[in-house]
C-alpha cells in the first residue's frame, strides 16, 4: 500500500484559490486524491473544481475531519498556515511553497516533532502513491501522472522534484512499478529525509527496494549511508547521485561554523563513495538505475 | 548574503557588543584621525573567505605606512575580488582568542551554538582534530533564548566569575541578533579576550537568509539587492541571462553558468540539470553553458533565454533536454525556443539537435515541432540517450542517418 498515504487520506489545500493551486486541485482530484476542503482566509464559502473554501483551518477539520495538509501559499506565509495545520491537529503537511526562510522552518520543523505530526518539504512536489491517491502537484494532469507513475514495489525518494517524476517513469518504461514516490523539497532545511523515509519503507510490507536521487552540497546522503550501514537486514537501496561536475567547479565557501557543524559539505564523488561502502548500490548513470533495481529485486543485496 | 565585515561590526556595536575603534576608508576619513588609531591593522573589505592567507590583512604601526597600505589595498584584487574599502583598526592586545558561531544543523534541523576556545584562523583545522575543544549547543527555535541558556552552557565548559557573565551576555545577544537579522550564519572569530575579561569582536561574518531579506531590519544597508554572491563574478552573458530570469516573477529561466564549448544546452528543472550536464560531458560533449528551467516560465522569458543561448558566437547547436514535466508546459516552452531562435537568424530546424521534453502539454508540444520539422523525443527516451544523442547530432549535420535512435538503445 505504500508509506504515509492510503485511501483513508483526506486533504485539506491551503491556498486552495492560488493560481498553482487550483489547478493542482483539479488534478489530483481527477487522480482520485481525497481532497475535501480547502482553506484561503476571507474566501470562505467559495469553491474550487468542486472543493469548498474556508476561511481557517480549524473550521475546514471540524466540518472534514481531514487528516493531511497541502501548504501553497506565498513564502512569508508559510510558517503560520503550518502552524495552523498543526494546532488543527493535522499529522501529516506537505509544503510545496519555494523560498521559505529557513528560520520558519527550523520553527514548523521543531513543533511539528513536539506534535508528532510529518512535515514533507518545503520546495517539494509532494508524494504519490500509484493508484490510490497523491498529496501534492507530483505528475501534473492525470494523463501525465498515469504515465509516468504505475504501482509496483519499488519506493523512490528524490531531492530534486521533477527527477521524482523522472525517476518514476524510467522505471514505469522498464516495467517496474512503485509503491510510492516522495519529493522531500529541494531546500538546504526539509523535513523527512532519506533515512526518515526509508525506515517507513523498510516496515513497508509492499516494498521491495528503495531508489534515492541525490544531489552534492549538504550531508544527508552521508548520513543515510552511516544509517544503512548500522543495519542487519535493509532492504536493497539504488542511488543516483547527479551534479558531478560541481566538484570541478570552483565552489562556494562556506562559513567556518557550518563547517563546523555539518564537516566539509559533501561533493557528489564523496557521496558515491560512502554509499558504496554502505552497501548501497550506486549507478553511475540515470538510466542505469532499472538495471540496477531489477538485479536487486531478483536477487536481493547481493554485492 | 553575507555582509561586509565593517557592517556586520556596525550591528554588533549596535548590539552592545564591543568591536575595535576603527574607520572605513574611503568614506569617514574625517570621523577618526588616523594617528589616534596606530599601531592599527588595515583589512581589505571582501566577500570571501581566506583574506588574511592572501595578504588582505596587514599590521601598520604609523600613520605614513598606514596610509601607504590602504593605498596599495584600494582597488587591487583579493580573491579575484575588486577592494573598494578598506577598514583601518586599532589593534588591540588580547590574551585569548576565542571562537562564537551559531549557525543552522540541516540535519538536525536545529539552530546551533558553536563556542571554542581555540579561535583564529585555524578553528576547522581545531574542529576536526581537536572535537573535544568545540562546543554545540542545541536551540530550540520555538522558545525565547535567555541569559540562563547561555549562562548554563558556559557553566558547564568551565567558566566563572566576570568572565562567565560577560560571555553569557554576548551569547545571549549573538543569537538574538541570529534570529532578529535571520541570519544564517553569524561567527565572531576570533572573539578575544582581554586582560581585564572584557571582549572584543576582532572579525565578524554574518549571512543574511535571502529569502527573508525582506522583513530583516536592514534597511541602512547599500546596494543589498545586486551584491556579487558566492566564489566569482558573473560574466556578461551570465548577468543578461540574470535579466531575463528577473524579466517575470513566473518560473525560473536563469541560472545560468557560462562554459567554453560549442553546445548550447536549454535544460531543466534543478536535479535534472545536474544529471543531463553529467551526460553531455559523460559522452564527450562540450556544453557551451549549464542553465536551470522549470517552474512554468512564461514564453517570453523561454524565448529571450534561448535568443541569448544561440547568439553565442562559439555556439553552433542548441539541446533542449528536460525531466518529465508536471507543471511546466512542454509546448509553451517548445514555442519560446523556436521563437528565441528565429529571433537570433537561425534556423530552428538546423539549430536544434534533440528536444526531449514529455510530460504536461507534450501532444501540442509535439504537433508544434511537427510544423516546423522537429522531431520531437518523449519520456520513451532515456535522459543519457538524449544527452548522447545531442552530442553524436552536434558533431555531424542534423538529419544524418547513421545517427539514430536505435544506436543509442
Amino acid at each position: 500500500m505504500g508509506i504515509l498515504t492510503d485511501q483513508n487520506t483526506t486533504i485539506v489545500v491551503q491556498g486552495i484559490t492560488g493560481r498553482e493551486a487550483s489547478i493542482l486541485v483539479k488534478d489530483s482530484l481527477d487522480y482520485g486524491a481525497r481532497i475535501l476542503a480547502g482553506v484561503t482566509p476571507g474566501k470562505g464559502g467559495q469553491h474550487v473544481s468542486g472543493v469548498m473554501v474556508y476561511d481557517s483551518v480549524r473550521r475546514a477539520v471540524q466540518e472534514h475531519g481531514v487528516n493531511a495538509s497541502v501548504i501553497s501559499v506565498p513564502p512569508l506565509a508559510v510558517r503560520d498556515a503550518a502552524f495552523e495545520a498543526l494546532e488543527s491537529g493535522i499529522k501529516l503537511i506537505v509544503i510545496l511553497t519555494e523560498r521559505v526562510p529557513r528560520q520558519d522552518i527550523v520553527q514548523i520543523l521543531t513543533s511539528a516533532e513536539e506534535e508528532g505530526a510529518r512535515v514533507i518539504g518545503p520546495n517539494s512536489l509532494g508524494l504519490l502513491t500509484p493508484g490510490v491517491t497523491k498529496v501534492g502537484g507530483l505528475g501534473g494532469s492525470v494523463n501525465n501522472t498515469r504515465r509516468s507513475f504505475t504501482s509496483g514495489t519499488v519506493g523512490v525518494i528524490s531531492r530534486s522534484g521533477g527527477m521524482t517524476c523522472e525517476v518514476a517513469n524510467l522505471l514505469t518504461q522498464n516495467g517496474i512499478g512503485q509503491s510510492t514516490c516522495v519529493s522531500i523539497g529541494g531546500d538546504p532545511i526539509v523535513g523527512l529525509n532519506f533515512t526518515e523515509l526509508f525506515r517507513f519503507f523498510q516496515d513497508d510490507p509492499e516494498t521491495e527496494a528503495v531508489t534515492i536521487f541525490c544531489e552534492p552540497g549538504g550531508s544527508m546522503e552521508e548520513h543515510f549511508a552511516a544509517y544503512y550501514a548500522t543495519q542487519e537486514h535493509p532492504k536493497p537501496v539504488v542511488a543516483f547521485v547527479a551534479g558531478k561536475f560541481v566538484d570541478q567547479m570552483p565552489g562556494t565557501r562556506f562559513g567556518h561554523a557550518a563547517v563546523i557543524v555539518e564537516g566539509v559539505r559533501g561533493s557528489a564523488q564523496r557521496k558515491v563513495e560512502v554509499m558504496r561502502k554502505a552497501g548501497i548500490h550506486v549507478a553511475d548513470k540515470l538510466s542505469e538505475i532499472p538495471r540496477l533495481v531489477k538485479t536487486v529485486l531478483n536477487h536481493g543485496n547481493v554485492h | 548574503m553575507r555582509l561586509y565585515e565593517y557592517e556586520a561590526k556596525e550591528i554588533l556595536k549596535a548590539r552592545g557588543i564591543n568591536v575595535p575603534i576603527g574607520l572605513l576608508i574611503p568614506g569617514h576619513e574625517q570621523s577618526t584621525p588616523i594617528d589616534s588609531l596606530v599601531p592599527a591593522v588595515a583589512k581589505v573589505q571582501t566577500q570571501r573567505g581566506r583574506r588574511q592567507k592572501l595578504g588582505g590583512v596587514v599590521a601598520v604601526d604609523s600613520v605614513t605606512s598606514a596610509l601607504e597600505i590602504v593605498q596599495k589595498m584600494l582597488g587591487r584584487e583579493i580573491g579575484g575580488e575588486q577592494v573598494h574599502h578598506v577598514l583601518l583598526e586599532q589593534r588591540i592586545p588580547f590574551e585569548e582568542e576565542y571562537f562564537l558561531g551559531v549557525t543552522y544543523d540541516s540535519l538536525a534541523r536545529r539552530p546551533v551554538a558553536v563556542f571554542s576556545d581555540r579561535g583564529g584562523v585555524d578553528i576547522e583545522e581545531a574542529a576536526a582534530f581537536q572535537p573535544d575543544r568545540v562546543h554545540r549547543l542545541v536551540i530550540n527555535p520555538c522558545k525565547k533564548f535567555r541569559n540562563y541558556h547561555a549562562c548554563d552552557w558556559l557553566c558547564g565548559l568551565g567558566f566563572s566569575g566576570k568572565r562567565l557573565r560577560s560571555l553569557t551576555d554576548i551569547v545571549n545577544r549573538v543569537v538574538s541578533m541570529f534570529f532578529e537579522y535571520d541570519a544564517f550564519l553569524l561567527e565572531i572569530n576570533p572573539l578575544a579576550r582581554m586582560a581585564d575579561d572584557n571582549f572584543v569582536a576582532l572579525d565578524c561574518h554574518i549571512d543574511i537568509d535571502e529569502d527573508a531579506l525582506s522583513r530583516a531590519p536592514l534597511k541602512h544597508v547599500e546596494n543589498l539587492s545586486n551584491r556579487a554572491e558566492g566564489t566569482r563574478r558573473l560574466t556578461e552573458f551570465e548577468r543578461r541571462a540574470r535579466e531575463i530570469d528577473e524579466l517575470d516573477y513566473r518560473g525560473v529561466a536563469g541560472r545560468v553558468v557560462e562554459c567554453p564549448g560549442n553546445l548550447g544546452l536549454l535544460i531543466g528543472g534543478g536535479g535534472a540539470s545536474l544529471t543531463i550536464f553529467d551526460a553531455v560531458r559523460d559522452c564527450g560533449g562540450r556544453p557551451a553553458n549549464y542553465c536551470e528551467i522549470g517552474g512554468n516560465p512564461t514564453v517570453r522569458k523561454v524565448k529571450e533565454l534561448t535568443k541569448l543561448l544561440v547568439s553565442q558566437p562559439n555556439v553552433e547547436k542548441l539541446a533542449v533536454i528536460m525531466n518529465v514535466v508536471s507543471n511546466t508546459r512542454a509546448d509553451l516552452v517548445a514555442r519560446g525556443v523556436i521563437m528565441g531562435i528565429r529571433e537570433a537568424g537561425k534556423d530552428p530546424c538546423e539549430t536544434i539537435v534533440v528536444f526531449r521534453l514529455p510530460g504536461s502539454g507534450e501532444d501540442e508540444c509535439r504537433k508544434l515541432l511537427n510544423y516546423y520539422g522537429i522531431p520531437f523525443s518523449g519520456r520513451e527516451l532515456p535522459i543519457d540517450d538524449a544527452a548522447a544523442l545531442a552530442v553524436a547530432r552536434c558533431n555531424k549535420p542534423v538529419g544524418n542517418a547513421e545517427v539514430s535512435h536505435g544506436h543509442f538503445d
